[in-house]
């Protein structure tokens, strides 16, 4: 663009309004990078329907795990609303001294999560108790004059987008908006008294309709504290103290959001403080149970499509666990896990309810049914099958969809039967002393998962601890495995449901049976002694005999234990199959660990270590591509430079450095290597390598050092 | 009957009414008032009012001010979170409604006495006016020309203006260095046992006998006259536990002349109240509602102190380790405690002379963030990625305020921390991992 002006410097061009860049839709994104267009479009609605299925889901979780807190919290201000109103002429009242109502949220140290908890707080107190409701956040509150400021401008703002008559809330905001200095509470209280009069006037037909009844006549101020412990102490003090000599005439009430642990507000505020608050203590559920009840909604749903392999369910929960504890986030990493696996996998376009999938496998084009055959579970099937046959499926397109069809049907009735299968083998083995498969269901369902189940050892330690129950422990799990096996329609869900019952009459009747009945079929050793002719099998059976002597002799509640234990375990064998081994697994199942490890778990100096030693990773420029570790001399500067330094010891020297980078970059111009000035250090050469030098620094890979002037210090390890 | 409160040119009902007021403060509330002298007279350009919480100070103050009708407002200085709404309120009792438009934007101390003299000169004092100050430390914290020039307020405005300040604190620790008017200083000692069930009998239950409830405020203040003497709280007390106390009286068990009985009923219980409400352990709704309920159901309360145990993420609970032991281990020892190979080093060799003293007992001392990094790494157990999220766990740990940045903020380079959590603390997390922390302290070695 020219500009007319004769001197140099720095213009400002604002871009034309032609030439905006259309901003393209999320539907734009996601289909842009695939290659076939309808498929992609179809994929995303796919996605975007399962999303916004998990969103709900989630939230209405959300919802339900709270309700409980949220609603004794409710009670505990619809309390103190009230005994604010029936402060009279009671003895009691008028001798103690007056304390500001405050309730000690301690939600845990998973901070993300909070927000939603408030959020549905405040909307819950704004619809049934009061519409006097601000929350303030530390970060916005560093000075006391910053607190006031928020508290009464959210108050007195949200009442005026609230009220529906201009006038008054024209009122009300003058005194906020046009003297800034009337920032205190005796302010407060003057619009507090107006409002409440007009509030109380309103007749309940009018506007509020229904809720306006329920609200006490002076309905509350509530201010919300998010985050306790991040306030200074210094000005929660002062807003307490200052709060407590309008308490009179205000009816004010905190709500501390605390992340770690109640004993913070005695650390926080002294005596003389904390005798103005009236603190009564509210605990949320932990974190890790609503972790387990969101898996258990999400990934534990047969209903669902979309699943998650072992190693993805690792990566999702060690990050919860081992990092931030917050349910957001992993509800995040799922969504990530999502959207890659309908981004990333084009037959996921058969990850649906079962009608669209069988449909969608009808309109499969010649690619897609091409993929199906490169799928590695789907070659392995292909393997197993008749010569005949087999030439058909590589052949035929629509024998592989007639295939696909009965093998997704197949897929299908596997998750309905495992779901309800790993939740018995979890009941039965999560009351086990030291939980050898795991206390939690999600540590089974991994190991599921991964390989078969039943030929690892913690599950053989489990089977022994099993044997060893004792009737009414064992008869209480069962009954607890036929509720579950019983909600199931699958029907060999049912089947398993009906032997379970029968085992469980049987336990009944133990009394009753012999166990001669129980044992009938086994053949008694006795006759067998006599076919034995042989001396040497005489002797051995004799042995034999004498150790199931010694051995105590089977109850029957032994023998029926063991049948039971054996029935599980058949169970086991059957359903709990790690899912890789069933074909067309992949279409649901998404599986890169790796991919959302990267994104979810960022290495901030691993990328940077990888720029630096390999720039192709990130320029994707052909000339920068080498083999191995070498970097190419066409690199950019601070790579180079970076290249040098790694073969250097604890202490640099600059000068030498600066030779061998002139080399490198003289050879990259191309020059004679003979020349006389080939590798000579130029101006230009110079200026490169100190800034290149400088962004190192920068970066923290050296510094300046004192032991040696023209030296610098390395400040990593390792390289070569 | 106690002397009377006496000052020429008061009317005489008026300084009883007052008296009434004051009781066991008549001496303090006298000095005042001949300090004050006659509502037409100057008086003194400030007076400084000193003495422990709930010593009367402001309520002596507001009565004298209030019963003999003298003009004068009382500003809480805690509320004033700039000095414009000092001035604001000042200027709106002494001139009106009005008067405080005159102030510009963000008033300074000199635009306040400008105001003040344009307006005096409009409506003269007739009576001496009075600005009462109340905890007056916070002015320190203010602007620093504020409390010198409110000091000689009344050679500034040229008006019969005193300023009263009162505060907790006493005046040596607010004096500033140069040309500043001393003001007047007045001390206000504790109110004694005698005075303080003196005064605590005054309000007495309607329905109960006044010597039954001076019966119930001795045996409270036997019991919490050692811990607290603030009469606030005591009232507090008194009222959160008179019901028990009535108890027996009302299922007609005990006589009210019975009080041996009735102090075995309540002294138990009161002492409960002292570890319990008094430390607002419980709150006080909390506590009437268990005094509802049977004695069978007590005690299932649990304290905000019970609920020490704070939940942390795997790699946050290790980290919190590193920072204590980086906290509480001096440098040198690192080599001893976190390599495989570190010989045998024994305490007493290597023990400088300033070490000799525990490190717990000095506190936590700051250390870097790569110190903290290098000793996580060697106390966890299995590799860990220098992932972004380590670091911002750091930061967390910060925010919930178990580790403190030592230094500002801005330092991004090399910051500091501290360790902020005690010994149990630790010792709690570090079990939930099975890490064994006292061995790899040096106190404990």
């Amino acid at each position: 663009m020219a500009t007319s002006s004769v001197s140099k410097g720095c213009f400002v061009f604002k871009p034309s309004s032609k030439k905006k860049k259309k901003t393209l839709s999320l539907e734009d994104h996601f289909t842009n990078s695939s290659d076939d267009g309808e498929t992609a479009t179809r994929r995303f609605n796919i996605c975007q329907e399962l999303w916004d299925m998990t969103k709900s889901e989630t939230g209405m979780l959300q919802d339900e795990l709270n309700k409980k807190i949220l609603d004794s919290l409710l009670e505990f201000i619809k309390r103190s609303a009230s005994s604010f109103q029936s402060k009279v002429n009671d003895w009691a009242s008028v001798m103690r001294a007056s304390e500001i109502p405050t309730a000690a949220l301690v939600l845990g140290v998973n901070v993300p999560d909070h927000d939603m908890t408030f959020q549905s707080l405040s909307e819950l107190l704004q619809q049934s108790v009061t519409p006097f409701v601000v929350s303030v956040q530390a970060k916005e509150c560093a000075a006391l004059k910053h607190l006031m400021q928020k508290v009464l401008e959210r108050l007195m703002g949200v009442d005026v987008t609230m009220d529906d008559d201009e006038e008054d809330g024209g009122q009300h905001i003058a005194p906020t908006h046009h003297k800034r200095v009337h920032c205190s509470l005796s302010s407060l209280c003057d619009w507090y008294h107006s409002v409440s009069k007009k509030y109380a006037g309103t007749s309940p037909g009018k506007k509020r309709t229904s809720t306006a009844k329920d609200m006490p006549s002076n309905p509350p101020i509530v201010v919300i504290f998010k985050d306790l412990e991040a306030f200074s102490p210094r000005v929660l003090q002062d807003f307490i103290v200052i709060c407590s000599r309008y308490v009179q005439k205000l009816p004010l009430m905190f709500i501390f959001g605390i992340a770690t642990s109640p004993s913070t507000i005695q650390h926080m505020l002294p005596h003389s403080v904390s005798s103005l608050l009236c603190i009564e203590l509210f605990q949320s559920l932990s974190c890790t149970q609503h972790l387990a009840t969101v898996i258990d909604k999400l990934v534990l749903n047969p209903q669902f499509p979309f699943k998650l392999t072992g190693k993805v369910l690792q990566v999702l929960v060690s990050i919860f666990l081992y990092h931030d504890f917050s349910v957001r986030n992993f509800i995040k990493g799922f969504q990530l896990a999502l959207v890659e696996h309908f981004h990333s996998q084009p037959l996921s376009v058969l990850c649906c309810s079962k009608k669209e999938a069988l449909a969608h496998i009808q309109t499969l084009g010649h690619e897609d049914v091409e993929r199906v055959r490169q799928l590695p579970s789907f070659m392995r099937y292909v393997e197993t099958q008749e010569p005949q046959k087999q030439v058909e499926l590589l052949t035929k397109d629509q024998c592989v969809k007639e295939v696909c069809q009965s093998l997704l049907k197949a897929l299908r009735k596997y998750h309905k039967n495992y779901y309800p299968i790993l939740r018995c083998l979890h009941t039965l083995t999560s009351s086990l002393p030291k939980y050898p498969l795991g206390k939690q269901i999600r540590e089974l369902h991994i190991s599921c998962l991964e390989r078969n189940v039943w030929e690892t050892e913690e599950y053989d330690t489990a089977m022994q601890l099993l044997k060893l129950l004792a009737k009414d422990e064992l008869v209480a799990i069962l009954q607890k495995c036929v509720v579950i096996l019983s909600s199931s329609e699958s029907k060999k869900m049912k089947a398993a449901h009906g032997q379970l019952q029968s085992y469980l009459a049987k336990f009944d009747q133990l009394d009753n049976l012999s166990a001669e009945e129980l044992m009938q079929d086994a053949v008694s050793p006795e006759k067998e002694l006599h076919k034995k002719t042989d001396l040497y099998q005489l002797q051995k059976t004799l042995l034999e005999m004498k150790e199931t002597r010694r051995t105590k002799k089977k109850t029957p509640f032994e023998v029926l234990r063991n049948q039971i234990l054996e029935f599980v375990d058949s169970l086991v064998r059957v359903h709990l199959v790690p899912p890789e081994s069933k074909p067309l697994n992949e279409v649901c199942y998404y599986g890169s660990s790796g991919v959302l490890r990267r994104h979810l778990n960022a290495t901030p100096r691993t990328s940077i270590q990888t720029a630096l030693s390999n720039p192709y990773c990130y320029l994707q420029h052909e000339g920068l591509k080498t083999d191995s570790s070498a970097v190419s001399n066409a690199a950019p500067d601070i790579c180079i430079v970076y290249k040098l330094h790694l073969e250097c010891g604890r202490l640099i020297n600059l000068f030498d450095w600066l030779e061998a980078y002139s080399t490198v970059v003289s050879a990259a111009e191309g020059k004679d290597p003979d020349s006389t000035d080939y590798g000579k250090v130029d101006e230009l050469k110079h200026a490169r390598f100190i800034q290149a030098v400088s962004e190192l620094e920068f970066l923290g890979f050296v510094k300046a050092t004192k032991q040696k002037a023209d030296h610098v210090a390395r400040l990593t390890w390792g390289g070569c | 009957m106690p002397a009377l409160v006496e000052q020429p040119g008061y009317a005489q009902e008026k300084l009883s009414a007052l008296t009434k007021r004051v009781p066991c403060r008549e001496t303090q509330a006298s000095t005042l008032l001949a300090l004050l002298g006659e509502p037409e007279h100057y008086s003194y350009p400030s007076i400084f009012i000193y003495g422990h919480r709930a010593s009367g100070k402001s309520h002596v103050t507001e009565s004298i001010l209030q019963e003999l009708e003298l003009p004068h407002v009382i500003v809480s200085c805690v509320e004033c979170v700039s000095p414009g709404l000092l001035f604001e309120q000042t200027l709106l009792a002494f001139f009106g409604p009005e008067a405080p438009t005159l102030l510009p934007r963000a008033p300074s101390l000199s635009d306040f006495v400008r105001v003040y003299k344009q307006l005096r000169a409009e409506t003269p004092a007739s009576h001496t006016r009075y600005l009462v100050l109340d905890r007056a430390e916070v002015l320190r914290d203010m602007e620093a020309n504020l409390l010198p020039g409110l000091l000689r307020l009344q050679e500034l405005v040229d008006d019969n203006v005193t300023v009263i300040l009162l505060s907790e604190i006493d005046w040596s620790k607010f004096r500033l260095n140069t040309g500043c008017l001393e003001p007047l200083l007045v001390h206000f000692p504790d109110y004694s046992k005698a005075e303080l069930q003196q005064i605590l009998e005054r309000d007495y239950h309607p329905a109960y006998s006044p010597e039954l409830y001076g019966l119930f405020i001795s045996i409270l203040l036997g019991v919490f006259y050692s811990v607290c003497r603030d009469l606030r709280e005591l009232r507090h007390l008194a009222a959160l536990n008179f019901s028990k106390f009535c108890e027996p009286l009302q299922r007609g068990e005990v006589k009210e002349s019975d009080t041996h009985k009735l102090w075995k009923n309540i002294e138990p219980h009161l002492k409960k109240a002292m570890q319990t409400v008094y430390l607002r352990e419980v709150s006080s709704v909390q506590w009437e509602q268990q005094q509802q309920m049977e004695d069978k159901e007590a005690g299932a309360l649990k304290g905000l102190s019970a609920y020490a145990h704070v939940e942390l993420p795997y790699y946050s609970k290790f980290l919190l380790i590193a920072a204590y032991l980086a906290s509480y281990n001096p440098a040198r020892t690192d080599r001893r405690f976190f390599l495989k190979h570190h010989g045998k080093l024994k305490k007493t060799n290597f023990l400088k002379k300033h070490e000799k003293t525990s490190n717990h007992l000095l506190g936590p001392k700051p250390f870097p963030l790569d110190r903290l990094l290098a000793i996580f790494y060697s106390v966890v157990d299995n590799r860990v990625a220098p992932t972004a999220s380590i670091f911002s766990q750091i930061s967390s740990l910060v925010t919930l305020q178990l580790l403190t940045q030592v230094g500002h903020d801005d330092q991004l380079d090399a910051p500091k921390y501290k360790c902020a959590v005690s010994l149990d603390f630790i010792q709690v997390i570090s079990r939930t991992v099975s890490f064994d922390i006292v061995r790899y302290l040096y106190d404990f070695l």
